[in-house]
């Protein structure tokens, strides 16, 4: 599904190397973590693979099933099915959330040649999907993400997800800012959409997310490579030991 | 004295130009308006009220030239089951306009009803306009107020069974209109006005509004989109105790507009907003657009509101000027002023001079003004959802401009200036 292979990316404005050769296979249906102490070039990692402004590849590639992905606009990226729950979800004030969604969605249908849903369509896919995240009609009305508490903006992001029904989904620090309740409710949701043609990758600071969502591959980051790739067990060895033990071990 | 003597030349120029109407009911405000204007003579760019616009063109003895506009586009408003009162270059049009008849609203024209001495609303024809005039003397509305040839003149006794509508058309190269307007709302009454359309190649209108105690009055208005027309437009509001008073203005293009609103809040507990929305694209040639505001409270626990948006690009120039002033003994005021300015390139440009000046102790007021370009975050935001670059741009400006947008209260009517923004945009992707 997602192949990367010896991205190396600086930042435009700067002389700063932040990603120096990372390598990571995600099959299709597999669900991959990256784990990492701060600084280590997780973020910017989703940032580059969905087209944010601000980055420079200077070698290596990144494809969706085959498709260049660093070729593509942002849009074109999330047409071909990718998709990126922000670490901070962004307020758009004035624009309804339903509005916002809608628009979305016909965006990306159009670019796949379909055409824009019918209202009814719409409105019974939203509510269907929002009733399992517990979000209710009054924060579908609500403008985007203004006035949402942390865990709604998170739920937010994971009904856009549900929506717009991704192939390859990265989950940017989601657990951030989350009381267990929660998390509990954002990883029932992400698990709801685990299926064998569609791929996580979730980048988070600590294992407990990792409890909820668990993760048929982990990687650690560190200094913008990956240097130690495992199973599920590799995130518990974090947990107990902290990330200094390991990178020392790594060297 | 350069300028006081070209002042006074440029008054010779411009009344040597006009057929001064002799008036009936009207005839002693428009002597006073004259002498008031003689007095002042008309604007110049050195006057500090003038300082950001040049008012050389709404001036000059004859209107300047202003094409047609050939854009195909349905007219606004026009889901809106409202009484239609239709103005063609300034000069009402009988044939093309709805029966003036409308329960719990007594609707005539100025032209017709000012051959009588005697009519309801002597108690507003420039009467509001010269208590607007101090401490800012306003020449253009001294001089429609002694020139306008035509207007209607409306009074609300109830609650009306639809809004009236003002449409202005502009069929003529050079028409040069001169409209004056006077709304009375009695006590407990509610009306909605709306008008919509670029009038003629120059445009010169006051809105007289009168709102007794109790009263509701609702303004909406979509200035007309030819890219060449000039508009000077004032409207003189009193607001009396536990009234309402809002109007909401959407200006796409012309290549001069200077709206100025001047309201005095003389009851309690009354509220007074004013709002407007404005996008330019100089790529037309010029687009300058100034909102001039002026808020007096002089009464206690008043609220009023300032809240102007613009969205400038291509070389475009955009001018807020907005006061409020407290009276001493107006306790209680809540005021507040906004004006922000979306760029969406370097070449535009925006002027805001927002201004308090307070006379009491108990009192909440406060302004902001602030200059800004697309957030680069909430683009990428949309645009990682799938909707492409400019969609995501016109969503972003939809966005800024949503503040000023909510100030319409009736929905329906909040939807049609909407889709006419999302026009707007649309056509410049």
């Amino acid at each position: 599904m997602l192949n990367i292979n010896n991205l190396h990316v600086k930042l435009e404005e700067e002389d700063k190397a932040i990603l120096k050769g990372v390598s990571l296979d995600v099959p299709a249906g597999s669900v991959h973590a990256i784990m990492g102490p701060n600084g280590s070039g997780k973020s910017t990692l989703s940032y580059v693979l969905s087209g944010r402004d601000g980055y420079e590849v200077t070698e290596g590639s990144a494809t969706l099933e085959g498709a260049d992905l660093l070729e593509m606009d942002p849009e074109e990226r999330a047409a071909a099915g990718l998709f990126l729950a922000f670490q901070y979800p962004v307020e758009i004030p004035g624009v309804g959330n339903m509005t916002f969604l809608r628009t979305a969605l016909n965006a990306q249908r159009k670019a796949k040649g379909m055409d824009e849903i019918s209202a009814g369509d719409f409105l019974k896919l939203v509510r269907e999907k929002a009733k399992a995240l517990k979000i209710d009609a009054d924060m579908l009305k609500r403008p985007v993400n203004v006035g949402f508490s942390g865990g709604e903006k998170k739920r937010n992001e994971i009904l856009q997800m549900a929506v717009l029904d991704p192939k390859m989904c990265i989950l940017d620090e989601t657990d951030s800012g989350l009381d267990v309740d929660a998390m509990k409710l954002v990883s029932d949701g992400v698990n709801a959409l685990r299926d064998a043609g569609r791929s996580f990758l979730v980048i988070t600071h600590y294992q407990r997310l990792l409890d909820h969502i668990r993760p048929d591959v982990v990687h650690i980051m560190a200094d913008g490579r990956i240097v130690k790739t495992g199973g599920p067990d590799l995130a518990l060895e974090v947990e107990r030991n902290g990330y200094g033990d390991l990178l020392a071990e790594v060297g | 004295m350069a300028v006081a003597q070209a002042k006074i030349d440029a008054l010779a120029a411009r009344l040597d130009a006009l057929d001064l109407p002799h008036g009936g009911f009207t005839r002693a405000a428009r002597a006073e308006a004259l002498a008031r204007l003689r007095a002042t003579g008309l604007p110049h760019r050195r006057d500090e009220y003038w300082k950001y616009t040049d008012p050389a063109s709404l001036i000059a003895a004859a209107a300047p030239a202003a094409a047609l506009f050939d854009g195909q586009e349905p007219p606004v408003f026009d889901t809106i089951d409202r009484l239609r009162l239709v103005f063609v270059d300034g000069v009402f049009d009988a044939e093309a306009s709805d029966d003036p008849a409308l329960a719990g609203v007594e609707i005539c024209r100025l032209a017709e009803a000012d051959a009588a001495d005697i009519h309801w609303a002597k108690s507003v024809y420039g009467v509001l306009e010269a208590r607007g005039q101090d401490p800012v003397s306003r020449p253009l509305a001294a001089l429609n107020t002694a020139a306008a040839t035509d207007g209607v003149l409306i009074r609300a006794t109830g609650r009306a069974a639809k809004p009236v509508s003002l449409i202005y058309l502009h069929k003529s190269e050079t028409s040069d209109a001169i409209l004056h307007h006077c709304v009375r709302v009695e006590g407990g009454a509610e009306l909605t006005l709306l008008e919509n359309g670029p009038a003629a190649a120059r445009f010169n209108k006051v809105l007289e509004v009168d709102v007794a105690a109790g009263g509701r009055f609702h303004h909406v208005r979509a200035q007309g989109r030819d890219h060449e027309r000039r508009a000077v437009t004032h409207c003189f509001a009193r607001v009396g105790e536990g009234a309402l008073f809002k109007s909401f203005t959407l200006t796409a293009n012309g290549q001069l507009t200077r709206n100025e609103t001047v309201i005095e809040i003389v009851g309690d507990n009354a509220v007074a907003h004013v709002a407007g929305a404005a996008l330019g694209d100089g790529r037309h040639g010029t687009f300058h657009h100034d909102d001039t505001v002026f808020v007096t409270h002089d009464a206690e626990a008043c609220e009023s509101r300032q809240v102007f948006k613009k969205v400038l690009k291509n070389g475009a120039t955009g001018v807020f000027q907005g006061k409020i002033l407290v009276k001493p003994g107006a306790q209680k005021t809540d005021g507040y002023q906004i004006s922000q300015s979306l760029l969406l390139d370097d070449d535009s440009q925006f002027l805001a001079k927002p201004e308090l000046e307070i006379y009491a102790d108990d009192v909440k007021c406060s302004h902001g003004s602030t200059s800004g370009a697309i957030d680069e975050t909430a683009l990428f935001y949309l645009r990682s959802r799938g909707v492409p670059l400019e969609e995501a741009r016109a969503l972003l400006v939809l966005s800024f401009l949503a503040d000023a947008i909510a100030e319409i209260e009736d929905e329906a009517i909040q939807q049609e200036i909407t889709s006419r923004l999302e026009g707007w945009l649309a056509r410049r992707r």
